[in-house]
């Protein structure tokens, strides 16, 4: 439980405060301005892309054989490229914190996903853990970005435990295939502008 | 650890490639300081820079424009918001980019990583970096040694920029020194105007001897 929460824990050094998954992008083009709009950003993005980061969070099997599952179930490849930095920086901080053989099985630079279900025994927790991630970072990044009320966002997340709840509880039914055309158009959005403009995320 | 992983070669300590960070507020010159000491040690040293800027590539395509450096030894760095973040609490997307260039170019002899601008709080991790330079300078005040900080007493060297404009800001450069001084012990200061000096020749020296 305690890696779970550390995993979760925005203090954790992997790298994932440098990606707002779409959130920057969907600011940029003014389809999250406020606590509303960025709350329904937040329960679709738990219910597609949570769900299928949480459904390889809790999968278990050969890891080279799931990541490029994984891999095939993300058509973005400004999305793959994110995930697997974020996957990257998980196992260098988890070469230190949790030294394990098992660690060697993983491809190189892993889907994030996948590096959790090998950190977090539980599969419902590690699915718990990816659920939870989907959400925390895009609210952080809308703190950030559009100097929403902490308090606000903060309430918005906890609004949302349920649907965590039940996102990960599906997830450790069977390997999700559930897209999300707008998330991946948000992120090869990103990329492409930040080759013209400015962007303060990696994605 | 298999040799096939990439992030395990940094586990227990620095990769091959030493490392200087130069960090300090926005504007006191951090990126001029990065372009004068390619200038000056490009020719003798293999160099590759990592940039830290707020607004993603800026700097980078500053020292591009330069032509102080080939473009593909430069890498910059997304910090979503929060340079210091990057450079201290988790380093790891600069841990990539040292990465990235490692593996373009073997036998790096150093690697410097331009912190974005930030406030006299912001170091950067000894888990990312050998030395670190701390720039401050004479226009953002005089008094800004004396405020203390962690960058002004704790960096490796810290670097008093822009004396040229001394006179012209009405900053006494003697109590920016000897505050300095006071603030940091032993640890060095420099004092440099890029203008009258553009290869930085003191700041060239100091890290020379670090190597």
């Amino acid at each position: 439980m305690i890696t779970a929460l550390m995993l979760a824990d925005s203090r954790f050094p992997g790298g994932g405060h440098v990606h707002s998954g779409g959130l920057e992008e969907a600011a940029a083009r003014k389809l999250v301005t406020d606590e509303k709009s960025l709350e329904s950003f937040l329960y679709g993005r738990l219910h597609t892309a949570g769900l299928l980061a949480a459904g390889f969070a809790a999968a278990r099997g050969d890891l080279a054989e799931l990541d490029a599952e994984l891999d095939a179930r993300t058509p973005s490849p400004a999305q793959r490229a994110a995930s697997r930095a974020q996957g990257r920086g998980m196992l260098r901080a988890a070469r230190r914190a949790w030294p394990s053989p098992r660690l060697d099985e993983l491809p190189r630079d892993p889907h994030h996903p996948i590096v959790v279900g090998v950190l977090v025994d539980d599969p419902y927790e590690a699915a718990l853990t990816c659920a939870y991630l989907s959400v925390s970072g895009p609210a952080s990044a809308a703190v950030r970005l559009l100097g929403l009320d902490p308090f606000g966002v903060n309430a918005i997340v906890a609004g949302l435990s349920d649907d965590m709840r039940a996102v990960a509880l599906e997830a450790t039914k069977e390997l999700p295939a559930i897209g999300s055309p707008a998330l991946d158009l948000l992120a090869e959005a990103h990329d492409r502008h930040h080759q013209e403009e400015v962007r303060l995320f990696g994605s | 650890m298999g040799a096939d992983h990439g992030p395990d070669q940094h586990d227990h300590h620095h990769g091959p490639t030493f490392r200087i960070g130069i960090g300090g507020p926005v504007g006191s010159g951090k990126t001029a300081l990065t372009a004068a000491l390619c200038r000056a040690l490009g020719d003798q040293l293999k160099l590759a820079v990592v940039t830290n800027d707020i607004y993603t590539t800026e700097d980078a395509d500053f020292l591009r424009r330069a032509g102080v450096l080939d473009p593909a030894r430069i890498e910059a760095v997304q910090t979503g918001c929060c340079p210091h973040t990057a450079i201290r609490d988790d380093i790891t997307a600069n841990l990539d980019a040292v990465e990235r260039l490692e593996e373009r170019f073997h036998g790096l002899d150093l690697i410097i990583i331009e912190s974005g601008g930030d406030n006299l709080t912001a170091v950067f991790s000894r888990g990312l970096v050998d030395k670190q330079i701390f720039v401050v300078d004479v226009a953002g005040g005089d008094k800004v040694p004396r405020k203390g900080g962690p960058g002004v007493t704790t960096a490796d060297l810290l670097v008093i920029n822009k004396t040229d404009l001394a006179p012209h800001v009405g900053a006494d450069m003697d109590v920016m020194v000897s505050d300095a001084h006071r603030m940091r012990g032993e640890l060095p200061v420099i004092t440099q105007s890029l203008v009258e000096t553009p290869g930085a020749p003191d700041v060239a020296k100091w890290v020379l001897d670090q190597l």
